[in-house]
């Protein structure tokens, strides 16, 4: 049996991976994909420790993750969408109506 | 049976609702309607109120109604109620009589004036609150009916409020009552921090215990503090300054609040608290010896003033005086006596120096005045009877209540303040003949006379016209007011002459009515040895006595009839004396008709003080440097750190997710900590 430790490191990289991509990229897509790897990061470490301790309470977990991931995409995409018509870019850098 | 006591103090204050809220659209008869249709129905049910207090046995009074629970806090509790016995008795008779008189008498005064319902409102207002004053049954409901009196004051003070010395009056009035107030307020929490109760009732059976006080005790404490409370509102030395400028008002108001009413319950509180005062020697003796000063001081001041206001206005302040004087010896019953008979005679001196303002379109100094015999028979008439009533002349009113108070001081062993009191007496007698002489005997002296004018300073003329606002009378001559006028004046003036008979004393033959009406209020709560001092003196003393005080009443008579010679040589023998006199006394005449410099010292010592810590301490440096330069360097400094901090909202998404990622590391990196200490 594949030891606790493995997983965890596994899905702490993962989730290293997807906060770097997360500050580096510019590409609202790219980013918008490692936002779902940290949070599939997260749910490794999730089913990891429900395998270990014997517990459904971090599958059940996982599932609300995932819908909410689900979710998500549906109304980023969208959003994404309606930004790239009306600034006609994915450059994050350029979507700064907001500041001051 | 209850009486239904409630009603009384209820019906102005509807009409002063109504006609506040709402009568500035109603025509002037409805207006009129609302306002004497209150204080009449007020004044009825009072009388239907006092044939079923007569009818009471002597075991139920006082009759008191309680309606239900005002504040609970602790052991300590007020509820709303009332207490009528002989004392509020009599002040429920001379406040909604002499009211609803001074009331009838306003509808001709004030027809012309603007305000007119406003002025109503505020008249109304006034008897409601001067009514819970007198029949409340715990002191703090009194209190109530005290402050309400003191703001109805400042409103009328400063009707015309335009004017500005009008609304400056208005002020003073009400500050130096409020320094008045402050005393009567503290008295009231010794009261609650040691008997834990303000309802009469309980503080008279608390402070029945006590024997008098040789020495300052709690009780003397209690008894100064309120006797400030009464200087305030009762114009008494320290405080009385207030009342010659509260002339500013209309002359009805003058005579309803700063004559016969309003400034009353100063004497009236002092004689409700008589259980106190009785066993506080030591206030009892501030009490006469404040009430003599003031006599003479303010009689002094109005023997030479030329605004027939202001003469009465001292007048008054003398006046009252005498009534502390009276309730400092003991003798409450006089003092109470003095209270109805001065409402009456100084009520009808006011409303006629009104009648005369109205029917000298507004002129109110007298040295331009004179002959008024001729024009204006029933004021004559009027205002004679009413000053040989104040003068002390048999058998008009004062000379009984007056004579009942000298008489006290003197029996009571206070041979000095009877002295000074006398020499009042005299001055009394002096000032208002020369009232009456200067007014109404001699040649008219005003503009546009019957018979030939002198000429006078129009601006000066200007200046004291009171009606100025108005300038609707338009007469040139003087004339008589109209009914509604006169017979306020007839009916004042008869009780003038006769409201003196129910308390002639025994040693005239008098069955002594009023004494041994009220005696009951002044005896039942009273320490041992006083309660007999109170009665035998109250009663009109022991027969081997009573001709001592026949003979002190002729020595009343005569200084009495002495003012009036003088007056009658000063004002209508030789009229060029006066002048003279006044030049030949150089310093000390201008000394007297500036009111002994009282307002200037006054101003010096405390106002401008006052002023000037206001100014320059708690404004500019308080107020501006500390508390606004507070709040201005707060909002400085968080519009400081905001542009600073600003910049972190730099509107890049990858900035913002910067900052996110250094916030995780970094409360990571203080639980990593925390784990690993």
């Amino acid at each position: 049996m594949v030891p606790l430790s493995y997983y965890l490191v596994l899905s702490a990289v993962l989730f290293a991976c997807g906060v770097a991509g997360f500050l580096i990229k510019r590409n609202i897509i790219t980013i918008f994909l490692s936002i779902e790897l940290m949070l599939n990061g997260v749910n490794l470490t999730f089913v990891a420790f429900a395998a270990q301790l014997k517990s459904l309470d971090g599958h059940i977990f996982v599932f609300f993750v995932m819908v909410v991931a689900a979710a998500e995409a549906a109304v980023g995409l969208a959003i994404i969408i309606a930004v790239f018509r009306t600034r006609e870019t994915l450059n994050v850098d350029r979507v700064n109506l907001l500041k001051l | 049976m209850s009486m239904h006591l409630w009603i009384i103090p209820l019906l102005p204050l509807a009409g002063a609702a109504i006609n506040g809220l709402l009568g500035k659209r109603f025509p002037k008869a409805l207006v009129n309607t609302i306002a004497l249709g209150s204080t009449g129905a007020a004044f009825a049910y009072a009388l239907w109120v006092a044939a079923q207090f007569l009818a009471l046995p002597a075991d139920q009074i006082p009759y008191l109604e309680t309606y239900g629970t005002w504040m609970s806090t602790g052991n300590f509790s007020v509820h709303w109620g009332f207490w009528l016995d002989q004392l509020s008795f009599v002040m429920l008779l001379v406040v909604t009589g002499v009211g609803f008189v001074i009331h009838i008498f306003s509808v001709g005064y004030m027809a012309e004036e603007g305000g007119y319902y406003r002025y109503f409102s505020y008249l109304n207002l006034f008897m409601f609150f001067m009514l819970m004053l007198i029949l409340a049954d715990n002191y703090l409901q009194m209190f109530v009916g005290w402050e309400g009196v003191g703001l109805v004051s400042y409103l009328l003070v400063g009707f015309w409020f335009t004017k500005v010395s009008a609304a400056n009056a208005g002020k003073k009035a009400f500050i130096t009552n409020r320094v008045g107030d402050f005393g009567f307020l503290i008295a009231l929490f010794l009261l609650i921090k040691h008997f834990s109760t303000l309802e009469y009732a309980g503080v008279f059976k608390a402070v029945a215990p006590f024997a008098p006080e040789a020495s300052a005790g709690l009780l003397t404490a209690i008894a100064l503090l309120m006797l400030v409370g009464a200087t305030g509102k009762s114009a008494q030395i320290p405080l009385y300054v207030w009342l010659p400028d509260a002339m500013e008002g209309p002359t009805p108001v003058s005579a309803l609040i700063h004559a016969a009413t309003m400034v009353t319950a100063g004497v009236y509180m002092v004689a409700r608290s008589n259980p106190i005062f009785s066993r506080a020697p030591v206030a009892l003796e501030a009490v006469a010896v404040i009430g003599t000063l003031t006599a003479i001081f303010a009689a002094s001041i109005g023997l030479v003033q030329n605004d027939i206001k202001k003469v009465l206005a001292y007048s008054t302040i003398s006046q009252l005086g005498y009534m502390f004087m009276g309730c400092g010896v003991l003798a409450y019953s006089a003092g109470i006596f003095h209270l109805m008979t001065h409402a009456f005679f100084k009520g009808c001196l006011f409303l006629c120096s009104g009648s005369i303002i109205h029917g000298l379109s507004g002129e109110q100094d007298m040295r331009f005045m004179g002959g008024l015999r001729k024009y204006m028979p029933w004021t004559f008439w009027c205002m004679t009877s009413a000053t040989i009533a104040i003068a002390g002349l048999p058998p008009f009113a004062a000379f009984f209540s007056k004579d009942a108070i000298l008489w006290s001081t003197w029996s009571s062993g206070q041979h000095l303040l009877w002295l000074i009191g006398i020499i009042a007496a005299g001055m009394t007698s002096f000032y208002m003949f020369r009232l009456w002489f200067l007014t109404f005997w001699g040649e008219y002296r005003g503009p546009n006379p019957a018979g030939g004018g002198h000429g006078h300073d129009a601006d000066a003329h200007q200046a004291q016209d009171a009606h100025a606002t108005s300038g609707a009378h338009g007469h040139g001559t003087p004339h008589e007011s109209p009914w509604v006028m006169v017979l306020p004046l007839v009916i004042l003036a008869i009780l003038s002459f006769v409201g003196g008979w129910i308390g002639v004393p025994e040693s005239m033959h008098g069955p002594d009515t009023f004494n041994r009406f009220l005696a009951p209020v002044f005896t039942t709560y009273a320490p041992a040895g006083i309660a007999h001092a109170v009665m035998s003196e109250g009663a009109g003393g022991i027969a081997a006595e009573s001709s001592s005080e026949l003979a002190f009443s002729l020595i009343s008579v005569g200084v009495a009839a002495f003012g009036l010679f003088l007056a009658w040589y000063f004002y209508y023998k030789r009229k060029d004396l006066p002048a003279k006199l006044a030049a030949s006394a150089g310093g000390l005449y201008r000394l007297v008709l500036d009111k002994y410099r009282i307002d200037e010292l006054y101003g010096a010592v405390i106002i401008q003080p006052l002023i000037k810590f206001s100014s320059v301490v708690l404004w500019q440096g308080i107020d501006v440097k500390l508390i606004d330069a507070g709040v201005d360097n707060a909002a400085h400094g968080a519009e400081e750190v905001s542009d600073g901090m600003r910049h972190m909202q730099s509107g890049n998404i990858r900035s913002y997710a910067g900052w996110v990622a250094v916030g995780a590391t970094v409360i990571i990196a203080f639980m990593v900590w925390r784990g690993l200490r």
